[in-house]
């Protein structure tokens, strides 16, 4: 079995968040790059499938579309321990566009297992998987929250609305997967940041596939009003101004 | 032409979500002139599927069957879009919770429809259409123009309030032209009953670190019982197992926007008040002053949570005379 993890490029998730050009871009100014954390920990949960025999996993292979300038998270993507990459040298201006070339990178490999993680912390979509399930029209499972491969067969933990359920779905497939998939995300060892340097990033070129939105501009929330401190020793005074004040109770 | 919302249901009813995207839909159909037709699949009883014109749908399309026994994203997703060309649909909305999440962006593809998820309110404008949606896990709002004939919208729950506008809504049954059949099996199914849902309560009550041990949640969960609200907590809380990992709210956790969020001993990283930040008014309970929490808070308690707790669940049994 191939598992293939697609990864995303955000800003570390303690960035302060700020535009340039009249709020019409991304200010990536002193900004830190790093895998998406739901991509980590599906990395992290494909790397200890490949690493039990009785899995089958014979490959984990990371794809990213992305410029040139992504190559250092794909490379900490390698130094935790994928065996190879693939960039699609293009510019992820929707979710249709990445996904469009990701499926195109399953079609010409053809990967048994695809994992997403369910959004990125930087437009929070969460679309991104389906939409490879779909251009591929292959099963998609949402919500994966635990994931057993044996023998090559793969059955998932989907969390539903107020439960989990357990179901098994034939393989090829898109996982899309959040908490709970992986306890900790792996950290990369001194030996992995050494042989990543000498692992493959194959680079293709974008297929030709039109996006389908696009996003004009930022705006920053407005900022709330100031803390209004209750004495602790009253503190039923708080429940007065929520019931009476605020009418939330 | 319509506005076409899938209408999920569970054990038969419609809940609180539900009524919210028709009422968004309905809003959104007078920008656009036209109406809402809903789409349900599975049994709901026809009492249930009329309760959807109280909010503006006047029209019910049902779909029932085996084939739709279990929930395959695949075969929802042909069935959905069948319905959204049959109707002529201009915009298919779902709510952005579990459901949504897995069909919206197969739909997106399947009808070439470009896609604004998680969307908390009205387009700013329908022509170009343009919308905004909270991107930067709640730290900003990005205007989306979406290019294409027919949009795919998923709304953030408990961001649009409930608006009646009754119509009688007329039932329709609609026998499916193909059937994609489901190829995943359920092997298993555990669900929580009688709890308040996270993504869906209007009060949450949450507890970070400062709640010291995993033995001192009882007087939280009273609280949160006593507020018809839900329990949650944070990152470091799932961590340590002192509660399960799906009560995590937060960047990586469930992101929420309840009405009332009640912090209790957290000190609210970024990553936290990522999940938190669309909440209506956010309380802090925390024993640093300075903690980052006070600066999304509205009303703050500087005090122990051990301490504070009893007193706010006293309180609350005062007020509600229980």
């Amino acid at each position: 079995m191939k598992i293939l993890v697609c990864i995303s490029n955000v800003p570390d998730t303690t960035t302060k968040i700020r535009f340039t050009d009249g709020n019409s871009r991304f200010d990536a100014t002193g900004v830190q790059w790093v895998i998406n954390p739901w991509d980590e920990l599906s990395l992290t949960r494909a790397l200890e499938l490949k690493d039990d025999p009785a899995s089958g996993v014979k490959s984990v292979t990371v794809a990213h579309v992305g410029g040139a300038d992504s190559e250092p998270t794909i490379r900490k993507a390698l130094a935790i321990g994928a065996d190879d990459a693939i960039r699609v040298n293009g510019v992820a201006s929707d979710a249709y566009f990445v996904a469009g070339q990701l499926a195109e990178v399953v079609r010409k490999e053809s990967f048994d297992l695809i994992m997403c993680g369910i959004e990125s912390s930087d437009f929070n979509g969460s679309t991104v998987g389906g939409m490879i399930a779909e251009f591929l029209e292959i099963p998609s499972v949402s919500g994966v929250s635990g994931l057993k491969v044996e023998g090559g067969k793969v059955t998932l933990t989907r969390e539903i609305d107020g439960g989990k359920e357990l179901v098994s779905v034939p393989t090829p497939l898109v996982a899309i997967v959040q908490k709970g998939i992986a306890k900790e995300p792996r950290i990369a060892s001194m030996r992995g940041i050494m042989t990543a340097r000498t692992k493959q990033v194959k680079a293709l070129e974008p297929s030709a596939i039109e996006p389908l939105s696009q996003v004009v501009g930022f705006e920053l929330p407005k900022p709330r009003a100031a803390c209004r401190f209750i004495d602790p020793e009253n503190a039923g005074e708080l429940i007065s101004l929520l019931q009476n004040e605020a009418k939330v109770i | 032409m319509s506005v076409l919302v899938y209408t999920e249901n569970r054990d038969g009813k419609f809940r609180k979500p539900i009524y919210e995207l028709i009422s968004y839909a309905s809003a959104l159909a007078e920008m656009m002139k036209t109406s809402v037709t809903a789409v349900s699949i599975g049994q709901v009883e026809e009492s249930e599927l009329k309760k959807l014109g109280t909010y503006g749908a006047g029209k019910v399309i049902t779909v029932s069957g085996d084939a739709f026994k279990i929930f395959d994203s695949q075969s929802y997703t042909a069935l959905i879009a069948e319905v959204a060309s049959s109707t002529g649909a201009k915009v298919v909305m779902l709510a952005n919770n579990t459901t949504g999440k897995a069909l919206a962006p197969r739909l997106s593809v399947r009808l070439k429809a470009g896609i604004a998820s998680g969307v908390i309110g009205l387009p700013v404008s329908t022509e170009p259409f343009t919308i905004h949606k909270r991107v930067y896990s709640g730290s900003a709002l990005a205007n989306v123009v979406v290019n294409t004939p027919v949009k795919i919208i998923t709304l953030m729950q408990n961001s649009f309030d409930l608006h009646e506008k009754p119509v009688a809504a007329s039932v329709e049954s609609y026998a499916p032209k193909s059937v994609t059949a489901s190829k995943s099996v359920v092997l298993d199914v555990q669900k929580q009953e009688g709890k308040v849902l996270l993504s869906e309560a209007s009060v949450v009550v949450s507890g970070g670190r400062g709640m010291k041990s995993a033995d001192n949640w009882a007087p939280l969960t009273e609280l949160a019982a006593l507020l018809d609200g839900a329990t949650a907590c944070s990152r470091p809380v799932s961590d340590e197992g002192w509660r399960p990992h799906e009560e995590h709210t937060g960047q990586t956790g469930k992101i929420i926007a309840p009405d009332l969020y009640i912090a209790i001993g957290i000190s609210g990283a970024t990553q936290h008040i990522a999940g938190v930040s669309s909440s209506k008014y956010i309380v802090a309970i925390n024993t640093d002053k300075t903690a980052p929490i006070f600066e999304s808070a509205q009303y703050g308690i500087v005090g122990d949570a051990g301490k504070v707790l009893p007193k706010l669940v006293e309180a609350v049994k005062q007020a509600k005379g229980k």
